[in-house]
């Protein structure tokens, strides 16, 4: 995969293993309240390099959802500090951490949550508008090269709720990459395909990473998809228990 | 287009059901508010014309004197300024000099007519029938620059009555109940006189109080049969902006010493009552905009519920709080922008029917078809009212939609 990029010139080529672009140290969180209140993140640290492949494996409930999305900026820590590129951000005002989500971090969720009322083209391009330093024309360009890249190039015009669940999983991923993000945060991105898709998915993650020098962090439940990552990092009870190369399989 | 436009035009098309009732409300609502505008603040003004041409925009009546008081100035000895009484003011019934009064009340430049009246009782009688009524002596020219009496004329000619110094005008009642025609004469009684007339013209103002019992006479004829020879009863004074008439019968009470009566003031029982009216259906009608507010607020309520985890990625990508909440209050926008023109086109089409309906109305004034009235206001007015209503059925859940926390929902989502 060859990810072009729309914004960004000090960047791209592999840099595997560069400082640290994406970091947290002593991450807490609670979840629920009262005596249903669970400790689901028990003093996390972390750091993520650019070119790096990262898989967060575990059993479910162990955190590794809630992790990503403190990382993400989705939600926000007890204590703690997320840095992104150096800044931290757990504590940054709403208006900071939705600016830096939308210029430097893409998700790809378990559900791909395309907008059913928008084409293909339109789901990626809906955060190039919010960031609106392409000309809509441009933008249109872009889409459609982020769709070929993830092969939906004749499917573009399709409304999200006509491509299958592969493709709507693929524009997913399509949409992450839209503002060429520094960060991937992708949450069992697999979960709901077959074999043949979620090869694809993983496939176009590892290639942004590798070509591109973008930090991509996984959570997933498969191994053969944390075999493949260059990193692979296992959580249980909301705490990190190993953290090192993956076997292989 | 703005992002946030185009999304909010999306989330609304998906809706079409509901978008629909919601649009149908508000332009019905919008609708139906101008008719009723339309409607009771043409019958008000077409009164208000009635009125101004018939008896004026204002009547300078009776001449007051002010009974001045000396005082001492305090400190000075033999100094003193004089003060006007005005509990002790002198009233001398009507005007006592008309030509200068009416000279005085031309200067004022928002005076197009002066006409003077001497008016008096008398008793009508015809072979078979006779009747109280009130003589109005005028200057032809003079009463025709004040009033809509040319336009009022319904049998026979001004030119008839011009060219007869025994003519008289009579109100169409009150030729009907004398069984008058034009050409027929009649005597008019007085205490101490009885003189003969002849019908030149039958007039219609559609005040029954008007046409029932005042006839006109040419002034010297009316001088002569009430023994008036000099003075007037009143004068009556047309403007070019009627609407300044409270204020200039004020100025022409100071400048000319004569009580001065606008029309708001004669007529304010009447035109407080079409206000009463207009305000009571203005206030009915505009619960049908807040019913279509309530059905809004609950489609958008409903998209915000529906569409949670749509915001909830929205924000994941970047779009801010104040994104979602434009989103939703693009929604209402659009809603309130497309149901206020139907509204206006249904209003406008729903007057102009009404304003072909045939309805015979005499008594306060003379109508054959429903009377409406075209003003911009009520178009202005109904969109101000269907604004607010839209946007406080958008505001709160523009704001719910806002506050969701993105990683919540889509945990839950996930879960």
């Amino acid at each position: 995969m060859n990810v072009e990029t729309n914004h960004r010139s000090d960047d791209g080529g592999p840099a595997a293993n560069a400082a640290p672009i994406l970091s947290c140290r002593g991450l807490h969180r609670h979840l629920g309240e009262g005596e249903g209140r669970v400790h689901v993140l028990r003093g996390i640290s972390l750091d993520i390099g650019a070119g790096t492949v990262c898989a967060v494996a575990g059993p479910s409930g162990c955190g590794k959802s809630t992790l990503l999305y403190a990382l993400g900026l989705l939600d926000r820590p007890d204590a703690g500090e997320v840095r992104i590129e150096g800044e931290n951000l757990a504590a940054a005002g709403d208006a900071v951490r939705t600016r830096t989500r939308n210029e430097s971090i893409g998700f790809v969720f378990q559900f791909h949550f395309l907008l059913p009322e928008f084409s293909a083209a339109e789901n990626v391009m809906l955060p190039m508008y919010r960031l609106g330093r392409l000309a809509p024309r441009d933008m249109r360009r872009r889409a459609g090269y982020l769709l070929e890249q993830v092969g939906l190039g004749a499917r573009q015009d399709r409304l999200a709720t006509r491509l299958s669940g592969g493709e709507q999983q693929r524009v997913a991923v399509a949409r992450a990459l839209a503002n060429d993000p520094s960060i991937v945060l992708a949450d069992e991105p697999t979960g709901n395909l077959d074999a043949h898709n979620a090869r694809a998915v993983v496939d176009l993650l590892v290639a942004l990473a590798r070509e591109r020098g973008r930090a991509v962090v996984i959570v997933t439940h498969n191994e053969e998809i944390a075999a493949r990552c260059d990193r692979r990092v296992s959580m249980l009870d909301g705490r990190l228990e190993a953290d090192g190369a993956p076997p292989a399989l | 287009m703005s992002p946030e436009f185009k999304i909010a035009f999306r989330f609304l098309v998906s809706k079409k059901r509901a978008m629909s009732m919601s649009l149908a409300g508000i332009a019905c609502g919008v609708a139906f508010f101008i008719l009723t505008q339309a409607q009771t603040s043409g019958f008000e003004r077409f009164y208000i014309d009635t009125i101004l041409g018939t008896t004026g925009a204002i009547q300078v009546h009776d001449r007051f004197q002010d009974t001045l008081r000396t005082m001492d100035a305090a400190g000075r000895e033999r100094s003193g300024f004089r003060i006007a009484h005005r509990e002790a003011r002198q009233y001398v019934e009507g005007v006592e000099e008309p030509a200068r009064v009416g000279a005085a009340i031309r200067e004022f430049t928002n005076v197009s007519g002066v006409s003077e009246v001497v008016s008096g009782s008398a008793r009508l009688r015809t072979p078979v029938r006779e009747r109280s009524v009130r003589v109005y002596g005028i200057r032809l020219e003079d009463h025709l620059a004040v009033t809509e009496l040319a336009r009022q004329i319904v049998r026979g000619d001004l030119p008839g009555f011009r060219g007869s110094p025994q003519g008289v005008l009579i109100g169409s009642e009150l030729a009907r109940r004398m069984q008058l025609q034009v050409g027929d004469s009649f005597e008019l009684d007085t205490p101490d006189q009885s003189r003969r007339y002849r019908v030149s013209a039958v007039y219609e103002t559609g005040v029954r109080d008007i046409d029932e019992a005042r006839i006109f006479l040419h002034l010297g004829e009316a001088r002569s049969l009430l023994r008036r020879p000099f003075g007037a009863s009143f004068l009556q004074v047309s403007l070019r902006d009627p609407g300044r008439a409270v204020q200039d019968a004020a100025r022409i009470e100071t400048v000319a010493g004569h009580f001065a009566y606008s029309w708001q003031e004669r007529e304010r029982a009447w035109i407080e009552v079409f206000r009463a009216l207009r305000v009571s259906s203005g206030l009915t009608v505009a619960t049908i905009i807040l019913i279509s507010g309530l059905g809004m607020f609950n489609m958008l309520a409903m998209i915000v519920m529906e569409k949670t985890r749509e915001i909830a990625i929205l924000r994941s990508m970047g779009y801010r709080r104040q994104d979602i909440r434009r989103i939703f209050l693009w929604q209402g926008a659009v809603v309130l922008a497309a149901g206020t023109i139907l509204g206006w086109l249904l209003g406008a089409l729903l007057t102009f029917g009404v304003s072909r309906i045939p309805i015979r109305i005499r008594g306060i004034f003379a109508t054959d078809y429903f009377v409406v009235n075209w003003a911009w206001s009520h178009y202005i007015v109904a969109f101000l009212i269907a604004a607010a209503v839209v946007f406080v059925a958008a505001w709160i859940p523009a704001r719910r939609a806002a506050r969701l926390e993105p990683g919540e929902v889509i945990r839950n989502s996930a879960a």
